[in-house]
């Protein structure tokens, strides 16, 4: 990967696409990033296909997880969103799930992470918008539009302040995304710096056994550190999601 | 101890949906503050969201100025006008987060 001369660093060589899948994956464009996707999704119902099969009555170890998932979810929707939240339950379940497997995917050796590309969490955030856009639409109608009009304020401050607000609520996209992806791409690379450091310092011989050793700890906490990142922003995102979806069903 | 879920389960869940609603409508006075705290989590996590806020809503009003600036050949003016309120949207932000939430 990285190091091949010892005097460089490809710290962004990772994030580079290839195709996946061989000959079929390259002549449709299927890349690594894709194939992690697929298998993120197929891991979340993997998860709870076979985490709930047993249907005990005391759940084992993957049913409590499946089960303990569900309800840290629901009840995270329910007290961001209020009693409406079960209607937007599925959707923010699957994001938190599509997103925690892409990030903790991404922490293994020779996988990829696809959340640190800001075309994949760029996309997910405008989903995440147009969705709570279109739900205030539905809710309110052309109400929504007083979204923008803050309260008590003087009539002569108006135009000013609704221009504000309609910029404060399109930076939510680059907000959300850029969150994400910046999160992500950050650890990557300092793994992968890190990573070289200990290659390049163990080459220059026995006066580097030391500080390579250093940075192979270091590289070992940092993969601690990317597992709570990977979690986090995780959740970060989804409870962005259940706040955004508060504001669009109660607007304020 | 029986495995499977019959019996009196609709009428059991019915008291149990209601009691978490019930918890889920005394629960909203809480959640500004955990969720402040989980957000944030630690001082670099709260640092990394105030850049990205206000940086965020920056890139935003530039991005309509210069579009709008390109539309309307006006080319400096109204990218100088956005940018300023660029910045205040991206204080209101923050002030969105950090403020004390009624209710």
């Amino acid at each position: 990967m990285a190091a091949e001369g010892s005097s460089s660093i490809d710290a962004l060589g990772q994030f580079q696409l290839h195709p996946a899948l061989g000959f079929i994956g390259g002549s449709v464009n299927f890349t690594q990033a894709n194939l992690m996707m697929v298998i993120s999704g197929i891991g979340v119902l993997a998860l709870l296909w076979f985490g709930m099969r047993p249907r005990a009555m005391v759940p084992g170890r993957l049913q409590a997880a499946a089960e303990l998932s569900y309800d840290t979810l629901l009840s995270m929707c329910l007290e961001q969103i209020g009693p409406e939240g079960r209607k937007y339950f599925p959707f923010v379940f699957t994001l938190f799930f599509f997103i925690l497997f892409g990030n903790l995917l991404g922490v293994f050796p020779y996988f990829f992470t696809f959340t640190s590309h800001i075309a994949v969490t760029l996309a997910l955030a405008l989903l995440v918008f147009i969705l709570v856009t279109t739900v205030a639409i539905q809710e309110h109608g052309w109400h929504f539009l007083s979204y923008f009009v803050p309260q008590g304020i003087p009539k002569v401050l108006l135009p000013l302040l609704v221009v504000i607000e309609v910029i404060s609520y399109l930076s939510r996209i680059i907000s959300l995304s850029v969150r994400l992806f910046a999160n992500m791409m950050a650890g990557h690379v300092m793994l992968e710096v890190f990573g070289a450091f200990i290659i390049m310092l163990a080459g220059l011989g026995v006066l580097g056994y030391f500080p390579a050793g250093l940075s192979l700890a270091l590289n070992t906490i940092l993969i601690g550190f990317e597992l709570l990142v990977a979690v986090l922003q995780a959740y970060v995102f989804a409870v962005l999601t259940c706040i955004y979806l508060h504001d669009a069903v109660h607007l304020h | 101890m029986s495995q499977d879920q019959g019996g009196p389960d609709p009428s059991f869940e019915d008291r149990l949906t209601a009691a978490r609603s019930k918890q889920g409508l005394d629960a909203p006075p809480t959640p500004p503050s955990t969720d402040g705290g989980a957000l944030g989590g630690s001082l670099w996590g709260i640092g990394l969201r105030v850049g990205i806020e206000l940086v965020s809503a920056l890139v935003v009003a530039v991005a309509i100025g210069y579009g709008l600036d390109r539309i309307f050949h006006t080319t400096p003016i109204l990218t100088v006008v956005f940018v300023p309120l660029g910045g205040a949207a991206g204080v209101a932000n923050l002030w969105r987060m950090f403020a004390p939430k009624k209710s």
